[in-house]
């Protein structure tokens, strides 16, 4: 699967990371053969076979509906890059 | 006082409740060893002096009053990819910065609160996705073991302790701590085990809480300790597996006593040697330690059969397809808004893109990149689909063999430890490392590296035991079978204590 540079600037639009010429063209090759590399899953039949969803058959538990924890609005913000008020601090989003 | 520091967990223990030396002398000697030797390995990214002489003045109230817990007073390091209260916990990325987390992962408070003493961080590779250690923003970690050159002395090539968890495995090897924490995703705990000569458990999936261990890929990331001995090994696994209510993928089943079941007998155990791990160009000498790990557990009574698991090929290209897309899930947290890095751009998207450019390594990148292209429109059930259909054929094969055999025995590692710089050019033949212990993680079976023998470098190989789910115990016996057989291994000279 030959992945070009328009590919590995879309994916690397949706993965929010700036990526520089000369990355994009290293990219392009590790991707491309990384990617030829897993083609080989093809040879093998799944036609019926489920996907794995879970590791150990285990019901998921429920827990009471009840706050158990809280009130930790310091400790939320205290490692933020940029906070006021116990609110993250974002460049403007809307004009 | 250096002697102390090469004692094994048991011993240390043993020590410390007949009084021969105090919790304070134990850490105190651990941290004149990091002190002397981190320059040349750079294994801890954080030294704790002052936590750890303080968790061990209180161990040392508790051993005089009588009332030591299963820990109490032994040093361990502490990957850094475990959150750890008040202490920077980076991930070995730039992009977590100088984050300090305001808790405490399950793992690590289950062995403080068995009493047992945190020296400090310890270095990985990036979000532990490497299998070398060279991916750190901290540097890439330096085993202590050397190999031969072909003059026959020893060289002076600085040789990798594995990955991800090379800080743990170096440290272990080094004499830097007693034993150490490590996690494995696709092989992190056992390859670096093997490839150091130390012991190291992957445990089944759920059996550790993975709570406030920064997250790789969710539905293969476990915990596990790196240690000196087997029993080592089972009386840290003991402390660190638990049920917790905060991991919904943690299992609500009773911890064995690991120890006790290590001491079992090998009479009848039927061991499997599967034929697809006879990969095209396996090394002689891998061959023939395989051999003898086979008749080493039949001289210890057990029975040898050969199988097959037909899938085993499969398993390095499904996980490098599940891995990434899940890591490109746990890894879009890291935004610049929260915690950690933020490199300002023009606005809001831009701040995102400059920050994760700025904040993730190469290795990290690549993945979330194949992650994020294996997930996109259109491509969901071509990649993502087909490879848990895979891993449900990988864990079926070994359901089918768990109706004739007990435990599986395989080489940890296709080759020895290699060179810094060795493999980092080529992403694909650093996959390839993976290739024996990754199956275990898509089946999220247990897995133990035991010490096996040297290579023709005079390097440590390690053999792999892989069990049936949560039969961590049969791992224990049949390691400690080998480890009877062989005895342990550590570097000749200590070149790194300058």
């Amino acid at each position: 699967m030959h992945v070009d540079e328009t590919t590995v600037r879309r994916i690397a639009r949706l993965a929010r990371i700036k990526i520089t010429d000369e990355e994009a063209k290293g990219l392009e090759k590790e991707l491309s053969g990384i990617l030829d590399w897993v083609e080989q899953l093809k040879e093998v039949d799944t036609e019926a076979v489920e996907p794995m969803t879970r590791v150990v058959a285990q019901d998921l538990k429920m827990r009471d509906d009840m706050v158990t924890d809280g009130a930790k609005a310091d400790d939320i913000v205290k490692n933020a890059p940029e906070s006021e008020d116990h609110f993250f601090v974002v460049p403007k989003v809307v004009e | 006082m250096t002697e102390l520091t090469k004692l094994t967990l048991k011993e240390a223990s043993a020590g410390l409740l007949n009084k021969e030396f105090s919790a304070v002398e134990l850490a105190e000697a651990h941290l004149a060893a990091i002190e002397k030797a981190n320059v040349a390995l750079n294994a801890y990214v954080v030294v704790t002096p002052e936590h750890a002489l303080a968790q061990a003045k209180a161990s040392d109230q508790r051993l005089a009053k009588g009332d030591a817990r299963a820990l109490e007073g032994l040093p361990l390091g502490h990957k850094d990819l475990f959150c750890t209260n008040g202490i920077r916990t980076t991930a070995c990325s730039k992009i977590l910065g100088e984050f300090v987390p305001p808790y405490e992962s399950t793992v690590g408070q289950n062995l403080w609160n068995a009493g047992a003493v945190m020296l400090g961080k310890l270095n990985n590779d990036e979000f532990a996705m490497g299998s070398s250690n060279e991916t750190s923003a901290f540097g890439p970690v330096v085993s202590p073991w050397r190999r031969r050159g072909s003059d026959g002395n020893p060289s002076d090539d600085k040789l990798v302790p594995g990955g991800s968890s090379g800080g743990s495995s170096s440290a272990v090897a080094a004499n830097l701590c007693l034993a150490a924490t490590a996690t494995d995703t696709g092989g992190s705990i056992r390859q670096p085990a093997a490839l150091t000569g130390t012991v190291g458990i992957k445990p089944t999936y759920g059996r550790c809480s993975r709570w406030g261990i920064v997250a790789f890929a969710s539905s293969l990331d476990q915990a596990g300790p790196i240690a000196r001995s087997v029993e080592d090994a089972a009386m840290m696994l003991s402390v660190m597996a638990s049920h917790d209510p905060k991991d919904s993928t943690s299992i609500d089943a009773p911890v064995p006593d690991y120890v006790a079941q290590m001491q079992g007998s090998m009479k009848g155990l039927r061991v499997g040697v599967p034929k697809e791990y006879r990969v095209d160009g396996m090394s002689p000498e891998i061959q023939a330690l395989w051999d003898q790990g086979m008749s080493w557990l039949k001289d210890a009574g057990a029975t040898i059969h050969d199988i097959s698991l037909p899938h085993t090929k499969y398993a390095l290209p499904a996980y490098y397809i599940v891995a990434p897309a899940e890591a490109s899930s746990n890894l879009a947290r890291y935004d610049g808004v929260r915690y950690g890095l933020r490199v300002k751009g023009d606005d809001l998207i831009d701040t995102y893109e400059n920050t994760r450019a700025a904040g993730f390594g190469a290795e990290v990148k690549r993945r979330i990149l194949i992650g994020t292209y294996v997930l996109s429109a259109g491509y969901y059930d071509a990649y993502y689909l087909k490879a848990q259909k895979v891993r449900t054929l990988i864990k079926r094969d070994f359901d089918d063999a768990w109706n004739d055999v007990d435990v599986v025995l395989t080489p940890t590692t296709p080759s020895p430890a290699f060179a810094i710089g060795e493999k980092s050019g080529n992403p694909l033949s650093m996959y390839l490392e993976d290739i024996f212990t990754v199956t275990v993680n898509m089946a999220g079976l247990p897995g133990i590296s035991i010490p096996a023998g040297l290579s023709g470098q005079g390097t440590p190989l390690g053999l792999q035991l892989i069990g049936k789910p949560f039969d961590e115990g049969t791992l224990f016996k049949a390691g400690k079978a080998i480890e009877d057989a062989v005895g342990r291994f550590s570097p000749s000279q200590a070149w790194w204590m300058g």
